[in-house]
């Protein structure tokens, strides 16, 4: 072999020897063991003195902070934190760089506001955030969906839904849920029918997975909550024939009532207890359902291997 | 071969001697006093800047000098190493040279080892000047100004990468492109932690892409620990002795690939 | 032993944007140079010799053939402790002095550390530098750093010196100066394979010399046969305002300029035409023989080929033929 060959060889081997070592070193580096103390600092927190950093180029920063924010909340979901300190941060300083990158908004009204481990807990900032969207886009009809969203799902505030909805509705570019949702708003606001069209149109309407998910998962829990209040209020209707509770499924199917043994979305049948009351077999697997859950325990919240971090 | 051990026996000596004469050269260059001149002024403009922000003046002495120290090194290796090569090329130094018992590995690795001491003693220039600031408004050094001395050194681990870059450009591209191509990388490896992150929610095409994209975009990001610094915070031992690996590992790849291109170049 | 061996050495480059069409720079050329010998490598700009120089120095690579030099192929990295190479035009580290110019070149040549400072003096005042060995290259002018790159290359005691195009752009004295220094070389029984296209400095060094044109080795010869090889002709010149009537019966080729003629005839008619002097009572001047020069046969072997290259371009009967 030549000299010239000979080098070649040993250089390329260098090459590819260092790649790897350095490709190892990358995943060392960048370990669960240093995400920890460093993604708990924000150096930054002034979206002014970021901009004026920029030099101009705010709208690409604003696209590293809003992928920043969305990594950060899937990290953090993913180590099943209960700490979300930096979600609002983020997601202030994106909107401030470029204050109509709209999916920041929705991703502040669907995981600024509920309570951990699914959110931050923080409503108040998910507001502050949509009226701050609100204020830069006052067209468009996402934000009042958003906003109309916050007060109906977790702020309960049906009155300022129905008014969110109805500003949503009267723009000259919008969506048919709107004015439904407003005219609902007011009468209807507690029953399945409106909450299941919210979460459809939230289904229908956003890009994002996480939050597809997080709706088809609210309408599963709706329709188990729905099943259950159903089958409760057959149980009530046997009782007041018959002067007493059924023992089974069964004896409700054979009095009529049923045309056969009901199941979940998971597949399972539905329970009948002693006390007449029923419940899921299998709780922990169907999440936010506020029936049909063994008395004492707390709507289960999806467990973090579920949730899709990756996409 | 008899001739052979007497050969590899002078190849480190060359190698020096190539070394030596590039930190000549560039000590010799005006431009490099200007540069180090204007990190210097930076340093000392800290201490003005320092006096308006009340009980922060640590915090931007440090900031600001360190941030200096970083872009004016990188400006320096880059306008340094890409006339490494293509400047013996144009100027046709190389051609006495490689008729000479020099390889042309011992060549690149000489320059690139020449290259870096001038940044080591270009940074420890600055670095004295930001010590000097230092002193200047915290009347004494504290225990946590040793953290200081962790950032610096990550500085000039980033200056091997840098140089290593600039030079492996610089093998087989002009100097205008190898400063376009270093400083775009230099640019992309400080956003390395988002790429990395955006790698890692990516898919498809797209997601492969990225995920070559984040392994092979020098990491600069990990390099800059002067945020955490100039608030006196602890750097883990972990993290020095992975960032000094990954910095001789990436240096060596991108002075592996120099060597193999130049190797097989035809010096027109 | 054959100083260099050039075996059917041949490189072409791939030129255009898309680098598809291929350019011949050296067409396969063999030539053997022996030791101790001074070779010319004459042609005209753009003719392949700094190609060839660049193909045995390792500086680029050949697309065919190989060659040896002092018996090692020429990526033997032994060869090149054995090797001087001055550029064309060269230009040096201007930032360095010559002093250390020099310096820096013999540690790179292997030249050990003990003696390397007095050799390098030593060479400075040989080529007359010794005063301006300390300033800066920057401040030299064209013949200083010719000289400077002529030091460089034989610093090391190299057996083999190849120099491109070393007298090109120097003033007479800078010339004479590099002329001697060849001379120097050759009395040290060193080889010395030089380019260029100044005729006269190849006809007063050179043993052999060889004849490139287009890529393409078109003559090699002794310049000492082609010089003594009389054509068997004599030119007389002498006073006179005309040419005289005799002459041109004789068969005289003949010019007039001023008051002097200058004509050609052929050797057997020498006496006849004296005659025809002296019977006009002419004054003569001179009267010799008709040598070759190397200027009609570079003349003659650059010439038939270019009609030749236009009607067949691939024939090549020409290579290496030895006059």
């Amino acid at each position: 072999m030549s000299a010239t060959r000979r080098t070649s060889v040993v250089a390329l081997v260098t090459l590819l020897a260092s790649m790897a070592g350095a490709m190892l070193m990358l995943n060392a580096i960048d370990g669960p063991w240093r995400n920890a103390a460093d993604h708990e600092a924000l150096y930054l927190r002034s979206a002014k003195v970021l901009q004026r950093m920029s030099l101009g180029y705010t709208g690409l920063l604003a696209d590293i902070y809003w992928t920043r924010a969305v990594q950060y909340f899937g990290e953090e979901h993913h180590k099943d934190s209960s700490n979300y300190a930096l979600l609002a941060p983020l997601l202030d300083i994106t909107t401030q760089l470029d204050p109509r990158l709209l999916p920041a908004y929705e991703f502040g009204a669907n995981f600024l506001a509920p309570k951990p481990p699914l959110g931050a807990g923080l409503p108040d900032a998910a507001l502050a955030l949509i009226d701050y969207g609100i204020k830069h886009n006052p067209d468009d009809w996402r934000l009042y969906y958003d906003l109309g969203f916050l007060y109906y799902t977790e702020l309960k505030d049906y009155a300022k839904a129905a008014d969110a909805f109805r500003r949503g509705a009267e723009l000259p570019v919008t969506n048919m849920y709107m004015s439904i949702l407003a005219a609902r708003m007011a009468q209807h606001a507690g029953e399945f029918d409106t909450a299941r069209m919210l979460w459809r149109s939230t289904y229908e309407n956003s890009k994002e997975p996480r939050i597809q998910q997080n709706a088809v998962e609210h309408l599963l829990a709706l329709r188990v909550d729905e099943d259950v209040t159903q089958l409760e209020n057959i149980v009530a209707k046997y009782r007041e024939q018959k002067g007493r509770l059924p023992a089974s499924m069964n004896d409700l199917e054979r009095a009529g009532f049923l045309g056969g043994t009901p199941l979940d979305p998971k597949g399972h049948p539905y329970m009948l207890m002693a006390d007449g009351r029923i419940e899921v077999q299998d709780p922990q697997n169907l999440y936010f359902i506020t029936k049909g859950l063994p008395p004492g325990m707390n709507p289960p919240q999806p467990p973090r291997e579920k949730r899709p971090t990756s996409n | 071969m008899s001739s052979d051990g007497m050969n590899s026996g002078g190849m480190k000596w060359r190698i020096g001697y190539i070394a030596f004469n590039t930190f000549r050269e560039a000590v010799r260059d005006r431009v490099l006093y200007n540069l180090i001149a204007f990190a210097l002024l930076l340093s000392g403009a800290a201490i003005l800047v320092s006096q308006v922000s009340i009980d922060i003046e640590r915090l931007v002495v440090v900031n600001l000098g360190l941030t200096a120290v970083s872009l004016f090194g990188v400006v320096i290796a880059i306008f340094i190493g890409i006339g490494l090569v293509s400047k013996e090329i144009d100027k046709r130094t190389l051609y006495t040279v490689l008729s000479r018992p020099v390889r042309r590995w011992e060549f690149v690795v000489g320059k690139f080892l020449g290259l870096t001491g001038t940044l080591v003693v270009n940074t420890l220039f600055m670095s004295f000047g930001v010590f000097l600031a230092l002193l200047y408004v915290a009347h004494r050094f504290e225990r946590m100004d040793g953290w200081v001395l962790v950032a610096l050194y990550f500085i000039v681990l980033q200056f091997l990468i840098v140089c290593a870059l600039a030079l492996f450009f610089s093998s087989f591209s002009t100097p205008l492109m190898s400063a376009v191509f270093t400083f775009a990388l230099f640019v992309v490896g400080s956003l390395a932690e988002d790429l990395r992150g955006f790698a890692r929610i990516a898919r498809g095409a797209t997601g492969a892409v990225a995920t070559a994209a984040a392994y092979l975009v020098p990491n600069f990001s990990a390099l800059n620990v002067i945020g955490q610094v100039a608030h006196g915070d602890a750097i883990p031992a972990r993290l020095i002795l992975y960032n000094t690996a990954y910095a001789l590992l990436y240096s060596a790849m991108a002075i592996s690939g120099a060597v193999l291109i130049f190797q097989r170049r035809n010096l027109k | 032993m054959a100083a260099i061996e050039i075996l059917d050495l041949e490189k072409s480059y791939r030129v255009g944007f898309w680098r598809s069409r291929i350019k011949p720079a050296l067409r396969p050329l063999r030539l053997t140079i022996e030791a101790g010998e001074i070779f010319g490598f004459l042609g005209p700009n753009g003719a392949g010799k700094t190609t060839t120089l660049k193909l045995l120095m390792g500086l680029v690579f050949p697309t065919s053939g190989t060659a040896r030099i002092l018996g090692m192929e020429i990526d033997d990295p032994r060869v090149k402790s054995q090797i001087g190479f001055l550029p064309e035009q060269p230009y040096f580290y201007d930032y360095l002095s010559a002093r250390e110019l020099l310096n820096y070149y013999g540690q790179l040549s292997g030249v050990p550390a003990k003696g390397r400072a007095a050799r390098v003096e030593q060479m400075l005042g040989r080529v007359g530098l010794s005063d301006a060995a300390g300033m800066q290259l920057r401040k030299f002018s064209k013949g200083m750093l010719q000289r400077v790159g002529l030091t460089q290359a034989i610093l090391h005691e190299p057996k083999v010196v190849f120099l491109d195009e070393p007298m090109s752009g120097l003033d007479p004295m800078g010339r004479r100066e590099v002329r001697d220094l060849i001379q120097q070389l050759r009395s040290e029984g060193k080889t010395v394979f030089f380019s260029t296209h100044i005729l006269s400095d190849a006809e007063a060094l050179c043993d052999r010399v060889g004849i490139i044109h287009q890529g393409e080795l078109r003559g090699v010869g002794s310049v000492a046969e082609l010089t003594s090889e009389t054509q068997g002709k004599v030119e007389i010149i002498f006073y006179a305002e005309r040419v005289p009537a005799g002459l041109t019966s004789l068969g005289a080729e003949a010019r007039v300029s001023g008051e002097v003629v200058n004509a050609v005839l052929p050797e057997e008619q020498q006496d006849a035409a004296l005659e025809v002097l002296r019977r006009e009572r002419l004054r003569l001047i001179s009267l010799a023989p008709v040598r070759s020069s190397l200027e009609e046969y570079y003349i003659q072997k650059l010439k038939p080929a270019e009609s030749m290259t236009a009607e067949k371009p691939k024939e090549d009967n020409r290579k290496g033929a030895v006059v």
